[in-house]
C-alpha cells in the first residue's frame, strides 16, 4: 500500500506540465516594482487634482534634472543589493569627486583630463572596496564604511571649503540646455542620468555579467559550483559603483559648478532607501534598475508635492519616506512568502 | 552492462579527518551506461566519497581514474571539466533566475556580448523536451515544485558534460509520480550512455532503478554486487552490519528486559499523532524507565516523529497526553516544563554552540528554563559541570575550552550532559552514536541503560539495529515515514527480524 | 597562547599610544583645576560618553547578530523631547522637573527600541532593514517635535548631565561609566550574556535549546534605544539646545566600528563589553590627539580613515592568516562526519 514501485513508468510524458508550487499571481517577481509604479501614478495625479502647474510636463522633467546624482547612485547600489552587498561609501565618493574635480580644474588641468582622472579614482576605491571583501572576508558594511572614512577624508584633506569651478567646459555643461518641447528643457545632467540607467538596465539583462550578479545574490554557494566567477564580479560590482559614484560626483559638480567636501552627506541611505522602494530586496538576487529609478521618482515626487504644498514641514519628506520604506518592506516580506 | 572498460574507476580510496578514518581503502568503479547506487547508512562514507570524487575533498590514498586517465581533482569545476556533474539533494541552482538561464549561465549563447535570449530559451526548452519535460523556461526556478528543479538540475548537469552523473539523494523530498518521472529521465539518459551514481534511503527505488550497487559501511567498502543477485534483506543487513562486542560490560539483555517493571506509569502517550509530509500518524505510549527504541532507515520518519514529541515541530494531527494529561506542545520551552530533553541529530547545527565553552554548552538548556533573571551560580554550575565531565569523561576536562574544538565523540557528551542536568523524565535522543568512535559510543550506551535503570524513560533513535536492540525495551519500526510495527523487544526479536520489516514493510 | 593573538591587542596598543602621544604634546594631559580634573585626558573620556552609551547598545544588538541604525535618530528624537519640555518649564533649573522630563525622553527612546525590537523579531524583518525604517523617519519626527527650529534651553541641572563635574570627574563620563557596569551587570551576573550570545551563535541550536530567543531580541533593542536616548541628552545638554539634523548624526556607523574594533564580529555569537568600552574611547581619543599633535583638521578624518581600515583588517582572520600566518595548514572548512 506504501509502496511505489508498482509505478513502471511506461505511461510516457505524465504531462509535467502541472508544476503543484506554480503562484497564480501574473508574475510574483514584478509585483513590488508594480506596486511602486501604482504609488507613484496615484501620487502624481493626486498633485494635479490638488495643485495648480502640477500637470505640467516641467514637473516631470525637473524631476530627472533634481535628482540627477541619486539616480546615478542608484543604479551603482542597485547592482550591489542585488549580489547580496551593500555600499555605504557612495555619499563620501561623491564628495571626493566633487571636491577633487574643483581643485584639479581649479589648478588648471585640461578638463578631458580631469574627467577620466576622477572617474578612475572612483572605480579604483570601489575595486579597492571590493577586493577586501571578496579576499579578506570582510564584512560588505564595515569595509565600505571604512571607505566612506576614507574618501571623505580624502576629500577634507583636499579642502574643507567650497571651491568655485570656473573651467569653460563645466560651465558650458552646466548652462546647456536641451529643449524637449516647447518650454520644456531639460540638463545635460537629466540625460546623463537616463543614459546611464538605460545602458545598466541592459548589461543587467542582456549580458552575462549581468545575469551573474543575479545569481550570485540568489545563492552564492550555487554559483561557485555552476562555475561562475564570483570573485570577478563582487569585485566589479563594488567597482561599478565607485564609478556610479564618481560619475554623480561629476554631475553634482556641474549642477552646482562647485566642489565641496561636505557634499552628498547621508545620500547612500538615500540611495539604499530608493532602491528598497523600488522593489530591491536587500537580501539579494531580485530587483530592477527601472524599480530603483522609480523609487528615486517616488523620493522626488514627495518633495516636489511639499513644495507645493508650501505650508507643510520638510520634516514630513523623511517621516513619509519612512512610512513608504515600512510598506514596502512589509509588502516584500508577504510576497517572498506566498512565493515559497 | 558489462561492458569491458570502466568509464570511473576509484581504486584504495582513503581519506582521513582530524581522529576519523572517513574512507578506509575504497574501490568503486562504474560502467558507462548503468545506474550504480551507492548504499550506506550514515557514516558509512557515502558522502565523503561524493565529495572525492567531485574534488570537493582531496584524498589521502589511492587513485581515480577517468576513462582510463588518472585524474586529480582539486576542485568542482575542475571535475565538472573533466566530465562528472553532481546534483545534491538540495538543489544547488539559483531559484531567483529563470529556468532557461539556470541550464545556461555561464555559457549564455551571445552575439556581440549582447545574451541571446530568444536562443537560449529555445534551447532550453528543447534539451527538456528531450527529458520528457515540457515546462515554460523563461519562469522562474522557485515558481516549480522541487521535483522540475532537480530534474532542471539533472538537465544542466548533463548539458554540461555528460559522462558521470552523481544524483545524491535527489528523491528524498519528491513524491511518488515526481519520483517515476525522475526515473524515465534516469532510464533516459541511461540508454545515451551515460554512468549515473545513485544515492538513496528508499530501498525499493534502489531496487527498481539500479543495476548495481556498492555497500560501505564505516568508511569500508563491504562489496560491489548486482542488484538483482542481492535480496533486501541481505542488502540491508550489509549496509547495517553486525557489530564487534565492544560492549561485555553492559548487562545480558535479557536481564535487562526482565528488570523492566512491569506495572510502571505511563509518562507520555500519543495518540494519532502526526505531521503532514514529516510522519503519518502514530501511537506510542512510554513508560517510566523505558528505553525506546526507534528503528529504521535514514529518512523514515525517526528524527520527525521525535521532533514533535520535543514540541520542535508542530504537530497537525492527534493528540498527546503527558502524564495523562491533554498537552498541545507549542514549542521546545513547553516540553522541557513537562520534563522532556531532546538531543538533536545535526550536532553541529541543532546542537551544540561551537562560540561557547564546554561549561557553557552543558547549562544552555537549564538556563533557558530557568530564564535569563535566574542565573545558575557560578559555584553550582562549576559543580554540576565537573561532576558530568568525569560521568560522562569529556576530554579534554577542561570546562572553559571552546566546545568546537572537541571531537565528535565529546561534542556528543557534552549534549547528553546538557540535557542530562535538567533531570528529565523523558530523554529523546536522535542518533547519538553517529560518527564518533567505538568507544565513546559504547561509554553513551551504558550511560542509556544506567539512565533507565534509575527510572528515566528514553526514547532511543539510532541507525544502528543492534544498539537499538541491545538497549530497547520495546522498538518501533519506522518506514517511509510510517510508523509501521512496534516489537517488545523479546528473545525472539532479533536483527534479522527487523531488517524483515524495514526491508518489505509492515507485516501486520 | 601570546597576547599578540588576543583581540583587543592591537586596539590597545593603538589606544595607549595615542594617550601616550598627548602625555608628550598637550599642554595639560591630566591636571586638578578648581577642584575639577582638567586636560586632554578628561576630555576624552567626556566626549566619549554619547558614543560609549550607542555603542554599549549597539554591541548587545550585533551579538543577536543584528544592527541598529536607529540609534542616531533615536538621540535626536530624545534630545527634542527634553528640550522641548524643559523650555516650557516655568522654572527650568527644578532638578525634580528636569529629571522627570529626562525620564520621559529615555521613556520616549525605550519605545522606539520596543519598534525595532518587534519589526525585526515578531514581524521577522532583516535588522538592517528594520532599524533603516527609524532611521530615516526618526530624525523626520524629531523635526517635527522642534518644528524644525533650535531649540535653546538654560537649564543648569541639565547642563550638568554633560558639562558638570562629580567628585572631580565629568558627569557625563560617570553616566556612561555607570551604564557599563550596569550592562556589564546584567549581561554577566545574569545569564542574558550567555543566551544573548547563544541566540547570536546559533538561532536553531538555541531554540531546541529551549531559549525564548525573540523575548531577547526584542530586549536588546529596547535597551540599545534606552541607551542612544540617553547619549541623545548628554549631545543636548551639551549643547544647551536641540538640534534635530546633527544629533546623533552618523553616530551608528562610528557605533558599529567602536564594536567591530572592540573584538565583536558583527555576525553575532561571543561579543566583548571591554572591547567596545576600548573601541569607543579609542575613537574618541583619535579625533582629539589629531587636532592636540597639530596634524592639520583637515586632515583629520583621513588620519582615522587609516586607522580605522588598518584595525578593521586586523580583526580580519583571513586577513591575518593571509598576511601574517603561514605556519599552519587551516583546519578543513567541512567537518569531519557529514550526514551521508
Amino acid at each position: 500500500m506504501t509502496t511505489i514501485d508498482a509505478t513502471p513508468a511506461t505511461n510516457k510524458s505524465p504531462s509535467p506540465t502541472n508544476p503543484r508550487r506554480r503562484v497564480y499571481l501574473p508574475h510574483t517577481k514584478y509585483i513590488p516594482i508594480l506596486a511602486t509604479l501604482t504609488l507613484l501614478l496615484i501620487m502624481y495625479f493626486t498633485g494635479v487634482a490638488n495643485y495648480e502647474n502640477f500637470g505640467q510636463p516641467s514637473v516631470v522633467v525637473n524631476l530627472f534634472r533634481d535628482n540627477a546624482v541619486l539616480i546615478v547612485v542608484a543604479v551603482g547600489m542597485t547592482f550591489v543589493i542585488i549580489t547580496g552587498g551593500i555600499d555605504l561609501s557612495v555619499g563620501a565618493v561623491i564628495s571626493m569627486t566633487t571636491t577633487l574635480t574643483a581643485t584639479l580644474l581649479q589648478a588648471g588641468w585640461p578638463p578631458l583630463v580631469v574627467l577620466p582622472t576622477v572617474l578612475l579614482l572612483g572605480s579604483l576605491l570601489g575595486m579597492g572596496m571590493g577586493a577586501v571583501i571578496h579576499y579578506f572576508k570582510v564584512e560588505p558594511f564595515i569595509a565600505t564604511l571604512a571607505g566612506l572614512f576614507l574618501a571623505r577624508g580624502i576629500a577634507l584633506f583636499i579642502n574643507q571649503s567650497s571651491i568655485p569651478i570656473r573651467d569653460k567646459l563645466w560651465k558650458a555643461l552646466s548652462e546647456y540646455r536641451i529643449v524637449l518641447a516647447d518650454g520644456v528643457v531639460t540638463k545635460i545632467t537629466s540625460v546623463t542620468a537616463v543614459v546611464v540607467v538605460l545602458i545598466a538596465a541592459a548589461v543587467l539583462a542582456w549580458t552575462r555579467f549581468g545575469r551573474n550578479v543575479y545569481a550570485i545574490g540568489g545563492n552564492a554557494d550555487s554559483a561557485l559550483l555552476m562555475g561562475l566567477p564570483v570573485g570577478r564580479t563582487k569585485i566589479a560590482v563594488y567597482t561599478l559603483s565607485g564609478f556610479c559614484a564618481a560619475l554623480g560626483g561629476v554631475l553634482f559638480s556641474i549642477n552646482s559648478t562647485s566642489g565641496w567636501a561636505l557634499q552628498g552627506q547621508g545620500l547612500e541611505l538615500d540611495a539604499i532607501a530608493a532602491c528598497v522602494i523600488g522593489g530591491v530586496l536587500l537580501t539579494g538576487g531580485s530587483g530592477y534598475v527601472f524599480g530603483s529609478l522609480l523609487g528615486v521618482m517616488v523620493y522626488g515626487l514627495i518633495q516636489t508635492i511639499i513644495t507645493f504644498q508650501g505650508d507643510l514641514n520638510a520634516a514630513w519628506t523623511r517621516i513619509i519616506v519612512g512610512l513608504l520604506l515600512f510598506g514596502f518592506i512589509v509588502l516584500q516580506r508577504v510576497v517572498t512568502r506566498r512565493a515559497r | 552492462m558489462g561492458e569491458p572498460s570502466p568509464v570511473l574507476e576509484m581504486t584504495g580510496i582513503r581519506k582521513v579527518f582530524p581522529g576519523v578514518v572517513a574512507l578506509d581503502g575504497v574501490d568503486f568503479r562504474l560502467f558507462p551506461g548503468e545506474i550504480h547506487a551507492l548504499m550506506g547508512e550514515n557514516g558509512a562514507g557515502k558522502s565523503t566519497l561524493i565529495k572525492v570524487l567531485t574534488g570537493v575533498y582531496e584524498i589521502d590514498g589511492g587513485g581515480i581514474t577517468l576513462g582510463g586517465e588518472q585524474v586529480d581533482f582539486t576542485g568542482p569545476l575542475q571535475s565538472q571539466k573533466a566530465g562528472v556533474s553532481t546534483v545534491y539533494q538540495e538543489v544547488n541552482l539559483c531559484t531567483n533566475l529563470t529556468v532557461a538561464e539556470n541550464i545556461f549561465i555561464g555559457r549564455e549563447p551571445r552575439k556581440f556580448g549582447r545574451i541571446q535570449w530568444g536562443l537560449m530559451r529555445k534551447r532550453a526548452a528543447a534539451l527538456l523536451a528531450r527529458l520528457d519535460l515540457n515546462i515554460d523556461v523563461s519562469a522562474t526556478l522557485d515558481t516549480y515544485s522541487l521535483a522540475i528543479q532537480q530534474m532542471v538540475a539533472i538537465a544542466r548537469a548533463v548539458d554540461v558534460s555528460a559522462r558521470v552523473l552523481i544524483l545524491d539523494e535527489p528523491t528524498s523530498s519528491l513524491d511518488a509520480s515526481e519520483v517515476a518521472q525522475l526515473f524515465t529521465i534516469m532510464r533516459r539518459l541511461k540508454d545515451d550512455g551515460v554512468a549515473i551514481l545513485f544515492v538513496s534511503h528508499f530501498l525499493d527505488q534502489v531496487y527498481e532503478i539500479s543495476d548495481r550497487l556498492t555497500v560501505l559501511r564505516n568508511g569500508q567498502l563491504i562489496g560491489e554486487y548486482k542488484t538483482a543477485d542481492l535480496p533486501q534483506v541481505q542488502l540491508v543487513e550489509k549496509m547495517i552490519g553486525k557489530e564487534l562486542a565492544v560492549l561485555e560490560d553492559l548487562e545480558d539483555r535479557s536481564q535487562r528486559i526482565r528488570a523492566k517493571t512491569g506495572d510502571a506509569a505511563p509518562i507520555l502517550s500519543a495518540t494519532g499523532l502526526g505531521r503532514t509530509g514529516a510522519i503519518a500518524p502514530f501511537d506510542l505510549t512510554i513508560h517510566e524507565g523505558e528505553v525506546v527504541g526507534l528503528a529504521g532507515l535514514l529518512g523514515s520518519g525517526r528524527t520527525e516523529l521525535a521532533r514533535l514529541l520535543f514540541g520542535a515541530d508542530r504537530a497537525d494531527s492527534g493528540s498527546l497526553q503527558i502524564d495523562g494529561k491533554d498537552v498541545t506542545l507549542r514549542g521546545p520551552q513547553a516540553a522541557m516544563k513537562r520534563g522532556i530533553a531532546f538531543s538533536s541529530e545535526n550536532r553541529r547545527t541543532e546542537g551544540i554552540l561551537g562560540d561557547l565553552t564546554v561549561r557553557e554548552n552543558i547549562i544552555l538548556a537549564l538556563q533557558a528554563s530557568r530564564g535569563w533573571t535566574r542565573p545558575i551560580p557560578r559555584r553550582r554550575q562549576d559543580e554540576l559541570v565537573d561532576k558530568y565531565i568525569k560521568a560522562l569523561q569529556i576530554r579534554p576536562a577542561d570546562p572553559e575550552r571552546e566546545v568546537r574544538n572537541l571531537s565528535g565523540g565529546n561534542q556528543q557528551k557534552v549534549l547528553l550532559a546538557r540535557w542530562l542536568i535538567t533531570e528529565p523524565r523523558l530523554l529523546i535522543i536522535d542518533e547519538p552514536t553517529r560518527g564518533i568512535d567505538v568507544g565513546a559510543k559504547a561509554e553513551i550506551q551504558k550511560l542509556v541503560a544506567e539512565l533507565s535503570d534509575g527510572g528515566m524513560a528514553v526514547l532511543f533513535v539510532s541507525a544502528e539495529l543492534e544498539e537499538v536492540l541491545r538497549l530497547s525495551h520495546k522498538i518501533e519500526v519506522l518506514r517511509d515515514r510510517r510508523l509501521v510495527e512496534e516489537l517488545e523487544n523479546t528473545e525472539g526479536v532479533d536483527a534479522d527480524r527487523i531488517m524483515q520489516t524495514i526491508a518489505s514493510g509492515a507485516t501486520s | 597562547m601570546t597576547i599578540v593573538k588576543h583581540r583587543l591587542f592591537w586596539p590597545s596598543v593603538i589606544l595607549v599610544a595615542l594617550l601616550v602621544v598627548n602625555i608628550f604634546t598637550a599642554n595639560q594631559f591630566i591636571t586638578v583645576r578648581d577642584g575639577h580634573l582638567f586636560g586632554v585626558l578628561p576630555d576624552i573620556l567626556r566626549g566619549s560618553a554619547p558614543l560609549l552609551l550607542v555603542a554599549l547598545g549597539m554591541t548587545l544588538v550585533i551579538a543577536t547578530g543584528g544592527i541598529d541604525l536607529s540609534v542616531g535618530a533615536v538621540m535626536a528624537i530624545s534630545g527634542a523631547v527634553a528640550c522641548l519640555l524643559i523650555k516650557d518649564l516655568s522654572n527650568q533649573n527644578s532638578v525634580g522637573s528636569v529629571l522627570l522630563i529626562m525620564a520621559i525622553a529615555i521613556g520616549a527612546s525605550l519605545v522606539l527600541g520596543l519598534w525595532n525590537g518587534t519589526l525585526v523579531a515578531v514581524v521577522g524583518i532583516q535588522p538592517i532593514i528594520a532599524t533603516l525604517i527609524l532611521m530615516v523617519a526618526g530624525r523626520g519626527v524629531a523635526q517635527l517635535v522642534t518644528d524644525g527650529q533650535i531649540i535653546n534651553v538654560q537649564s543648569s541641572p541639565y547642563a550638568t548631565i554633560a558639562t558638570g563635574h562629580f567628585l572631580a570627574v565629568p558627569v557625563a563620563f560617570l553616566i556612561a561609566i555607570a551604564a557599563v557596569v550596569l550592562t556589564v551587570l546584567l549581561t554577566r551576573r545574569t545569564a542574558l550574556g550567555l543566551l544573548l550570545e547563544s541566540v547570536g551563535g546559533s538561532p536553531t541550536a538555541s531554540r531546541l535549546a529551549g531559549i525564548r530567543s525573540r523575548r531577547i531580541t526584542i530586549m536588546v533593542y529596547v535597551v540599545s534605544g534606552g541607551l542612544a536616548g540617553l547619549a541623545g541628552l548628554i549631545y543636548s545638554a551639551n549643547i544647551k539646545s536641540a538640534d534635530s539634523i546633527s544629533a546623533g548624526n552618523l553616530i551608528e556607523l562610528d557605533a558599529i566600528l567602536a564594536v567591530v574594533i572592540g573584538g565583536t564580529a558583527l555576525i553575532g555569537g561571543r561579543f566583548s563589553i571591554a572591547g567596545t568600552v576600548i573601541g569607543a574611547i579609542l575613537i574618541q581619543a583619535l579625533q582629539v590627539t589629531v587636532v592636540a599633535v597639530g596634524v592639520p583638521s583637515k586632515a583629520t578624518l583621513l588620519f582615522k580613515a587609516v586607522i580605522v581600515v588598518a584595525l578593521c583588517l586586523s580583526q580580519s582572520a583571513t586577513f591575518r592568516q593571509k598576511v601574517f600566518g603561514r605556519f599552519r595548514p587551516s583546519r578543513p572548512a567541512v567537518p569531519a562526519e557529514v550526514p551521508a
